[in-house]
């Protein structure tokens, strides 16, 4: 009962918080200068004013913005998150046709940025003033001082010019499906470069922290108390220090998931990955208030999960944590 | 001197290219051409939209009335042959009895008269078709296009990029046409290669339609183009052979690079009737610009030829007027202006513009619309250290996006600003838009310089419904006379649109819509 009572709160803040999101961010593309239909205009090289009054109608955009803002919260309580004007398709089907490419690169470069950044931590946290050590914070901070955009482009430049053996934009070859064994190892090897440069910047974050938060539990009481009972070394190390010096790296990855969506933006921009991400970029330029509105929908209850996954995980590591 | 060598350089790499294959190999079946594009396709519906990336791939899965060879002459396509009446006032068009449809229905009368009116009602460019009252289909392989007076501009209107030929059993089905979902998804068409597979912004497959309406052709398996929004992206892809052609390129620097490779040709073949300009636009309507002296000052402040030379290394050509010199109607007997520094700050100081005690006359600002780097944004810079010299000092106004540029022309909210257009096959098309008083409207790629005078529409009204080629030229040649000498706008270059494609690709398309026509002939070697 008191779990059900929990999921239904947390939803309820959910919905709140998705609600708050779609009003806002409404209110504030409207900010930026010039609508679709400008832009649409642009495009086709022209437009007639009938067709440009045609166009604005029936995108509702010659209503006071108020108004609009009603349609599109009613519409959208009615499950529909309205209709591209670039693509020409349902926003739905275009979101869900971009989804995938981003949720594998986003995970990919979290798994690689968590892994590799908490073995980095805890490697520095053995001898925290070793040459290994100095080595990894040297690295860590470079990584986490260097813009993606950037470290994309440096990739981009070693790997197209230098040593071209890896793929620097999009996500397939161009050719037909040669079967989904064929079609993986494509994408596989189209997904190193945008997944490095994703992780690089969160890797150096895990890595930093993982290593604070080893040295901060090393030097705790029980750890004391495990050694001085006589306990092996390495259960010491990876059993009672590293179980509990995980948890602020949790909270910070569920934290982090939403920075990690930002992230996608520019490096999909940057690589050309067909994803959510570059999607948004575009749908900012053209104005597309629908298509950016779903994505930014998305975006919120991607967070959201990822904030809920966090708190079982939390569980995981330490039972103490209970649905209170 | 560096000009003429580029181009002797470039003529001999064209001409290698061109005589290859008629000297070495036989054209050859099969092969994937791989073409890049900037701009995603949203949409295969040439008939309702326009830009690039609807109509390059538009025009290889639909096929239009009539084709076009790199002399602007008009050759059989769908329509086997056509005759203008004695009065100009009726096409008729004889059409082919064998083209097929994707789906495999035969194309008719019924589906020509559908598409002509669809496009009449709905295409962005509404001068196009707008003479056309109705269209008559007496049998099924005959369509009468009536018209409301003459129409000289109607036989290019019906190229391959702007007449499709839709299937009235599809697109006729009652739903709105500019939103129907075939625009994007079975899409079905007459044309050469048929569409199976589309990733919005990354990648389009079409593949050979094997029942295609003329025998052995087209010589490729299939056309996949990909999406790149990113020029440095395109280069280093065509270097690496995983891109075979990229069409309407025109970043300056990436094009010299391309140059020097040896398995890479370009060429500027190919965008004649697209007729490319920009300018410099001044806002008439705004002190001091309303005074033609002013406007002319700021002509003769501006070295064309140093953009491009020095700024377009040599990839452009200057623009003499409102016509791009590709056109028939072109004309080079008008107000020519070329750097004077002295006459400019004459003229300005007559206009009442004296230099104040800092040396300043006038402070302007300066807009340019983002995504053509060398075309509008280094161009606008450039206005900066050339006006200066004759006192006028230009503050660059960069644009959040194309979306804030369009509203500050929309709402004439400029002094002066970049400005580009195409002109699409015929004046009427694309050129009057820029200049009949009737066009000042709220809105981008209109009369924004806000330009008014009586004797230019009249011209322009006169030149589009005169049947006869030389009257209609002559009559062309007197408007461009006239608006080079009033100078609402000033042209600076004719865009460096080029093609650039691997070694391995032969025929690639010249004629004067280049890769926006059906890619027939264009065929692949191993090498």
């Amino acid at each position: 009962m008191a779990l059900i009572l929990f999921a239904a709160r947390r939803l309820f803040y959910a919905a709140i918080l998705v609600i708050g999101v779609l009003v806002l961010s409404f209110l504030l593309i409207r900010l930026a200068p010039g609508d679709p239909v400008d832009t649409l205009a642009g495009q086709m090289g022209g437009m007639t004013e009938e067709i440009r009054a045609g166009l604005r109608s029936e995108y509702g955009l010659d209503q006071p913005t108020l108004v609009q803002l009603g349609i599109y919260l009613e519409r959208f309580a009615s499950g529909n998150l309205g209709y591209s004007y670039f693509f020409n398709l349902p926003v739905l089907s275009l979101i869900l046709q971009r989804l995938p490419a981003t949720l594998l690169l986003v995970l990919t470069a979290l798994v690689v940025a968590v892994l590799s950044g908490t073995t980095l931590g805890v490697l520095a946290s053995r001898r925290p003033n070793g040459l290994l050590s100095q080595f990894i914070t040297v690295v860590s901070v470079i990584g986490y001082s260097a813009p993606v955009f950037w470290t994309g482009m440096l990739l981009i430049i070693l790997f197209a010019s230098v040593i071209p053996i890896l793929p620097v934009s999009g996500m397939t070859a161009a050719a037909v499906s040669g079967g989904w064994l064929l079609d993986s190892v494509d994408v596989a090897h189209h997904l190193v470069l945008p997944a490095v440069s994703l992780a690089v910047v969160y890797l150096a974050q895990y890595s930093r922290l993982t290593r604070a938060s080893m040295l901060d539990v090393l030097g705790s009481d029980y750890v004391r108390t495990a050694r001085a009972k006589g306990l092996e070394e390495r259960k010491v190390f990876f059993k009672h220090a590293f179980r509990n010096a995980m948890l602020p790296i949790i909270t910070i990855v569920g934290l982090q998931f939403g920075n990690l969506l930002a992230g996608a933006i520019v490096v999909e921009t940057v690589f050309n990955w067909p994803g959510l991400g570059r999607l948004a970029f575009d749908s900012v330029l053209r104005r597309d208030y629908p298509t950016l509105l779903g994505l930014l929908f998305f975006s919120s209850l991607l967070v959201i999960v990822a904030n809920q996954l966090v708190d079982v995980c939390y569980r995981l590591a330490d039972p103490r944590i209970k649905a209170s | 001197m560096r000009q003429a060598i580029a181009a002797f350089i470039t003529i001999l790499a064209i001409a290698s290219a061109v005589a290859a294959p008629a000297t070495a190999q036989e054209p050859r079946r099969g092969g994937t051409l791989v073409m890049g594009q900037s701009t995603g396709t949203t949409s295969f519906n040439n008939a309702v939209g326009s830009g690039t990336g609807i109509m390059v791939p538009g025009a290889q899965i639909f096929a239009s009335p009539v084709m076009h060879d790199d002399k602007w002459n008009p050759k059989p396509y769908l329509a086997e042959s056509w005759e203008l009446s004695p009065d100009s006032l009726s096409m008729t068009l004889h059409l082919r009895k064998d083209a097929l449809f994707h789906d495999g229905t035969p194309v008719t009368s019924a589906d020509v008269a559908f598409s002509i009116l669809t496009i009449r009602d709905n295409h962005p460019f509404n001068t196009m078709l707008a003479p056309v009252e109705r269209v008559d289909t007496p049998d099924a392989a005959t369509a009468i296009i009536r018209l409301k007076h003459p129409h000289p501009a109607l036989l290019y209107a019906m190229g391959p990029p702007l007449m499709p030929i839709l299937p009235k059993h599809i697109y006729g089905d009652g739903r709105p046409i500019k939103t129907h979902p075939n625009n994007s998804k079975d899409v079905v068409g007459s044309g050469p290669f048929k569409l199976v597979e589309f990733k919005p912004g990354d990648q389009i497959v079409l593949e050979r339609f094997d029942r295609f309406f003329i025998k052995d052709r087209p010589y490729l398996d299939r056309i996949i183009l990909k999406t790149y929004p990113d020029s440095q992206t395109s280069i280093l892809e065509l270097e690496a052979g995983r891109l075979l052609l990229q069409p309407f390129f025109n970043r300056v620097l990436e094009l010299d690079r391309a140059k020097t490779n040896p398995q890479l040709v370009i060429t500027n073949e190919g965008y004649a009737a697209v007729g490319g300009i920009n300018w410099l636009l001044f806002n008439n309507k705004r002190k001091p610009f309303d005074d033609v002296r002013v406007r002319q000052a700021f002509a003769y402040a501006i070295d064309r030829d140093f953009i491009v030379k020095a700024l377009h290394k040599g990839l452009s050509k200057v623009a003499t007027g409102p016509i791009h010199s590709g056109f028939p109607q072109y004309s080079p007997d008008v107000t020519k202006y070329s750097l004077n520094l002295k006459k400019a700050e004459e003229l300005l100081d007559a206009a009442g513009l004296k230099k104040g005690p800092d040396g300043v006359r006038l402070k302007v600002t300066c807009d340019y619309y983002p995504g053509d780097e060398d075309g509008q944004k280094r161009l606008a810079e450039y206005m900066k250290p050339a006006l200066k010299k004759i006192g006028i000092e230009v503050e660059v106004r960069a644009p959040a996006d194309f979306a804030a540029w369009a509203k500050r022309m929309a709402t004439k909210d400029f002094d002066i600003s970049m400005d580009a257009a195409f002109a699409w096959g015929d004046p009427v098309i694309g050129v009057n838009r820029t200049y009949l008083s009737s066009n000042i409207r709220p809105l981008v790629f209109t009369n924004n310089a806000q330009y008014e005078n009586p004797k230019v529409d009249e011209l322009l009204d006169a030149a589009g419904r005169e049947p006869d080629a030389a009257k209609r030229k002559a009559l062309y040649g007197e408007f461009q006379k006239i608006v080079t000498a009033d100078l609402p706008l000033f042209w600076l270059t004719e865009l460096p649109y080029h093609t650039i494609y691997n070694k391995r690709v032969h025929n690639p398309p010249t004629t004067i819509w280049g890769t926006a026509s059906p890619m027939l002939d264009v065929w692949l070697s191993e090498k």
